[in-house]
């Protein structure tokens, strides 16, 4: 905090603010120019993802244990909380792709949760990867109501227990907000998470004050706190919202 | 419209450049979206290929055993249910089997008794008889005796007062006096 102040100090007690500097992708080793093979950033921190993956659900669970170790037992945990989720909201024969929504989960919570660390970058708060997440549910789920049901998939959006002059309004709409989906479900996610951590930087510029500072790092510390939350919160309810999803192309009756 | 948005995107990826927003940097994107599509092609072989199955079968088989373990318990507690069932009848057997010994006992020890009961009165019966029969044997003897003293008495008697008299008619006279 101190070097902080002496900082801003130096940089002659105007404030300077770079919220969003965080969020640049640039590459790890040298040059400018980020093309799509580059190894920037954003591989380091996917890469820890895969790590943190490896550690809790391969390495901890390596014992196989009957009575499980702290490490198994959080593995099993998340195992149960998704598989219950993908169970309870899409039904049984959802239980089929458990293993795609619980990979959806498992990036999201370790994105999430490292892009906590101090000075990590997280990856989860760009809408590239937010974008690429919804896009691929979306269209997995529309192709497979229409492998599943062929042209009887387009029930989804005739809503067959309204009157029927309403039925081609509500048609309108179910359609519209079909195809919302993918951008609410996608913005969702990259906004919360930027928000939070834009949020915390710019209580951090205001720390190099010494006047507010304390106010300023006890708001660093509840916006942590509550960031922590908003990291499983934002995994869980994209999780859900995709089960959601997938029941619709699994039984598009309403 | 579509030219619209896409200006719009246009100018706010040049806004992004200069007034910071990275996530606008749409040159970018591609690195992002091709190593989000590595990362989640390794994670969902991780998971599918050893962390799903591995923890379910974990799951699976905790299941299993609190199942069996249940299902032991409940035998267990039948058998130890079956033992004391086994125990009471055991025992009522036990009971049973003693009181008919008891009650044989009891009727071999009456029978026994009775047998020498009845032997004793037998033989009772024969030494009475046999008493009897020498009473009256002695009875017998001592008449016939009583009858020769009176009869001889009766002849000296006779003689004495200076009569004879027969023998015979003696002991005729003596013998009807006697009988009467």
């Amino acid at each position: 905090m101190a070097t902080e102040a002496a900082h801003g100090a130096e940089e002659g007690s105007s404030l300077v603010f770079h919220p969003m500097d965080q969020f640049i992708v640039k590459p790890l080793f040298g040059g400018t120019d980020v093309h799509w093979y580059t190894i920037t950033n954003v591989t380091l921190w996917m890469a820890l993802t895969i790590v943190a993956v490896l550690l809790l659900m391969v390495l901890a669970t390596s014992g196989k244990k009957q009575v499980p170790s702290r490490g198994q037992s959080i593995a099993e945990m998340a195992y149960g909380f998704v598989y219950k989720m993908v169970e309870d909201v899409s039904g049984k024969d959802g239980l089929r792709y458990f293993p795609y929504i619980f990979t959806l989960f498992m990036f999201i919570v370790f994105a999430n949760v490292l892009g906590l660390l101090p000075m990590s970058f997280t990856t989860t708060s760009h809408f590239a990867v937010t974008v690429v997440l919804a896009l691929a549910v979306f269209l997995g789920v529309t192709i497979l109501g229409f492998v599943l049901h062929g042209t009887h998939f387009l029930g989804l959006f005739w809503v067959s227990s309204a009157p029927g002059p309403l039925r081609p309004v509500l048609a309108v709409i179910e359609i519209i907000s079909y195809f919302v989906r993918p951008v609410s479900h996608s913005i969702r996610l990259a906004g919360n998470v930027m928000a939070g951590h834009a949020v915390i930087k710019v209580f951090a510029g205001f720390a190099a004050i010494a006047a507010v500072s304390p106010v300023s790092i006890l708001a660093i510390v509840g916006m942590y706190g509550l960031e922590v939350l908003v990291a499983f919160i934002q995994a869980y309810v994209f999780t859900i919202l995709t089960c959601v999803y997938l029941k619709d192309a699994l039984h598009p009756a309403h | 419209m579509a030219t619209e948005t896409h200006d719009a995107v246009e100018g706010a990826a040049h806004a992004a450049e200069s007034a910071g927003m990275p996530q606008l940097d749409f040159s970018t994107w591609g690195n992002q979206i091709f190593w989000l599509i590595v990362t989640l092609v390794v994670i969902y072989l991780i998971l599918s290929k050893v962390a799903l199955p591995r923890v379910g079968a974990v799951l699976a088989d905790r299941a299993g055993t609190i199942a069996n373990n249940i299902a032991a318990a409940d035998e267990l507690k039948q058998k130890a249910r079956d033992a004391e069932a086994a125990y009471e009848k055991a025992l009522a057997d036990a009971r049973a089997e003693a009181a008919a010994i008891v009650e044989a006992t009891r009727a071999e020890a009456s029978e026994k008794l009775k047998a020498a009961t009845a032997k004793a009165d037998e033989q009772i019966a024969a030494k009475a008889a046999e008493s009897e029969a020498a009473i009256a044997e002695i009875r017998a003897g001592a008449l016939e005796a009583a009858e020769t003293v009176a009869r001889d008495a009766a002849a000296e008697i006779v003689s004495a007062l200076g009569f004879a008299a027969k023998d015979d008619e003696i002991a005729g006279a003596v013998s009807s006096r006697l009988k009467g």
